[in-house]
């Protein structure tokens, strides 16, 4: 298991003749991802390796059932590509371009929304679901089948962290990389949402960084509905106010977004935040441990109650 | 991007929102010529990319001509938090009856242009926002319907009673939600809006931030990029297609992605040395920009160390290492080097390292820690 892709993924890459979709398409296809199609307007009946390219995206899905959409197009012309992925009723697309204007993709945003299809990124490195399916420009050598869950907005940060995790053996359920920018179709939330509800899943690793109010909105809704444990890491703590730090998103602007407020709130409801990618592993570990306990004292609770409302139940149906 | 105060009012006059006359000088003897043409009291504006500059001297009341001309002579050259003033705009003065404020941004958690309005205006609104936030109010609006005519209308029915005046800050608002759209900003603000004593609605101060990703078909306002108000080095680092940031500390930084530069620099921190900035040399990097970002950090004479952290994913380790030679024969650094380069093409890329014999690490604390060693911090 897995979440948004596994082994019934089947992809349609978004400008694969160019530079990037060309190499990352046949990248993917070696990781065993199901690509059956690109999509290069102008480039239909050509091949690449051995995909099919179609010149529209409505081309694509009919002649293969593709089901999901990678984009690998150019600034000016990625929010195009995720109309037409969108009204081609993809309903799971993931824009890789970095560069993509910010308020074009507001109104993107909301279009998504109304399809009800789900938008991974702009400015991300895309998913993995290790053993399944790879989608996007994560390095496949690093990861390693297993039950942590891990979301980012960040792409080698995100490496640094999985390649933490691979090292002690603990292995990934899905990597998540929802991007650095400020407007982005999909949130912590919605990933920690997707994790919790996975059976495959048994922890999460959350990396975010400076910017923006979503690892403190995310605090607040692993409070109220995450049971798994979750650990944390913020970069940007020496990053100055009101600089952009590579990301769109990464800025320090009028006083909130900084890292220090995020670990704080994430602490507040009892989520550890490591210091380096490297104290990651040691912190699940904790967790885990602390969560089993936890569960264990409460079990007992529960089961002392349980006793009780039979004995209860009883004594009710006598009098009756 | 930023830019200018009288760039900003030049976009907004074009967009029908009243500003104040004024024009740029870089001379005190031009602030004269300039005074004697409005043939009134005027202000005198320094013009850098910083907020507060009344507060640090930078913003005065001219009476006349000469006065305009004393004032100039004390503002151009002034120091405002670390920038350099080289322009001043001299506008118009205005008898100010009220102060409001206007602001646009993009609002990251809704994904929406918010509309913030106020009628404590000409102070620092995040001041306002921290202790009065009733003062403070929003309209989100829906991005693909627009801004309406009733929206702006209520939101300038806020700030005044005069229907007269509602007109003209309504239509304002709607003016500059189009500006907002139009030229791709992030931000556009209009901290006073005022009203005078002829009952008009001016924007007296004016600030806009543009989406850095729009500027390739925003040419108009990328021309506005002054450079001489910007970090030689940070200049230097965009032309060669490096994002970098300079900081204070003594740690030179070589990341690949921003996440990772950033954690890179924290632990720097932690392990006790200071960053010296933030550069991520970006994906498919080729070994020029490797070369460049090593001359860069090697023009701040505070870098006692250079650390060099590669996760290669697209970003391929032995055209880092390439690059890193290439660096080291060209600019022969007296600083220590230390790197690290893990992932795609790692093997090879220790084979190239050997040709310049740098110390090297394979993990990220191990090489922070190296390289503050080395620093002699």
């Amino acid at each position: 298991m897995s979440i948004f892709i596994n082994k019934r993924t089947k992809l349609v890459v978004q400008g694969i003749t160019g530079r990037d979709g060309s190499f990352h398409a046949k990248q993917m296809k070696r990781y065993g991802t199901n690509v059956v199609a690109g999509v290069t307007p102008g480039k239909g009946g050509s091949k690449v390796g051995a995909i099919p390219v179609f010149n529209t995206v409505e081309e694509a899905i009919a002649k293969t059932k593709a089901n999901t959409s990678v984009i690998y197009v150019p600034p000016p012309f990625a929010v195009d590509a995720i109309y037409e992925a969108i009204d081609a009723r993809i309903k799971l697309v993931i824009c890789i371009t970095e560069g993509v204007p910010a308020n074009e993709m507001m109104k993107v945003y909301q279009y998504v929304k109304e399809k009800g299809a789900r938008l991974i990124g702009p400015n991300c490195p895309g998913l993995i679901s290790p053993g399944e399916s790879k989608v996007g420009i994560m390095p496949g050598s690093i990861v390693k089948k297993g039950n942590i869950g891990v979301v980012s907005r960040s792409g080698t940060l995100t490496y640094e962290a999985i390649w933490a995790l691979t090292s002690a053996g603990m292995g990934q359920s899905t990597c998540v990389g929802i991007g650095g920018d400020q407007v982005i179709g999909t949130n912590f939330i919605d990933c920690l949402e997707a994790f919790e509800a996975d059976r495959s899943t048994k922890a999460i690793v959350m990396l975010g960084e400076i910017g923006g109010s979503d690892e403190e909105d995310a605090a607040k809704y692993i409070k109220k509905y995450v049971t798994k444990p979750v650990v944390s890491f913020i970069a940007g703590q020496t990053a100055p106010p009101g600089k952009r730090m590579g990301h769109a998103g990464a800025i320090i602007s009028g006083g909130s977004g900084l890292a220090v407020d995020k670990i704080k709130a994430l602490n507040k409801v009892g989520v550890p935040v490591a210091y380096s990618p490297t104290e990651i592993p040691v912190l699940i570990k904790e967790q885990i441990k602390l969560k089993a306990e936890k569960a264990k004292a409460k079990a007992n609770k529960t089961g002392v109650k349980k006793v009780a409302k039979k004995v209860a139940k009883k004594k009710t149906a006598k009098k009756k | 991007m930023k830019i200018h105060e009288y760039q900003a009012k030049q976009i907004f006059a074009a967009a029908g929102i009243v500003v104040p006359e004024g024009d740029i000088a870089t001379t005190p003897v031009e602030a004269y010529n300039l005074a004697v043409k409005y043939n009134k009291p005027v202000m005198v504006k320094s013009q850098v990319h910083v907020g507060g500059r009344g507060k640090a001297g930078g913003i005065k009341y001219a009476e006349n001509a000469e006065a305009a001309k004393i004032l100039a002579t004390q503002i151009l050259g002034m120091d405002i938090k670390g920038l350099t003033v080289k322009k001043v705009l001299v506008t118009v003065a205005e008898d100010i009856i009220s102060e409001s404020y206007v602001g646009i941004i993009l609002d990251r958690a809704s994904k929406k242009p918010v509309i913030m309005v106020s009628s404590a205006g000409g102070v620092d609104i995040e001041e306002v926002a921290a202790k009065t936030p009733e003062k403070i109010f929003k309209l989100f609006v829906d991005p693909v319907e627009g801004l309406k005519a009733f929206q702006a209308r209520n939101l300038a029915y806020k700030l005044y009673r005069d229907i007269n005046q509602v007109r003209k800050a309504a239509d304002i608002i709607m003016k500059l939600y189009k500006t907002f759209w139009e030229s791709d900003a992030s931000l556009v603000e209009i901290n006073p809006l005022i009203t005078n004593t002829a009952s008009d609605v001016i924007a007296l101060d004016a600030k806009m931030n543009i989406d850095d990703n729009c500027l390739y078909r925003q040419p108009d306002i990328s021309a506005m990029r002054d450079l001489d108000a910007e970090d030689p080095a940070e200049v230097k680092a965009r032309e060669a297609d490096l994002s970098f940031v300079k900081l204070d500390g003594s740690i030179g930084c070589i990341v690949n992605g921003a996440g990772l530069a950033m954690a890179t620099m924290d632990l720097v921190k932690r392990y006790g040395g200071e960053p010296a900035n933030f550069l991520d040399i970006g994906g498919s990097s080729n070994p020029q920009k490797v070369v460049d970002a090593v001359d860069i950090i090697l023009s701040d004479s505070n870098v006692k160390a250079i650390l060099i952290n590669i996760f290669g994913g697209i970003t391929r380790c032995d055209d880092v290492a390439n690059g890193i030679v290439e660096a080291v024969k060209q600019l022969q650094p007296e600083v220590p080097i230390v790197v690290r380069l893990t992932g795609t093409n790692e093997k090879e890329a220790a084979k190239i390292l050997k040709k310049v014999k740098l110390p090297s690490e394979d993990t990220l604390d191990k090489v922070v820690k190296k390289t503050i060693e080395l620093a002699g911090i």
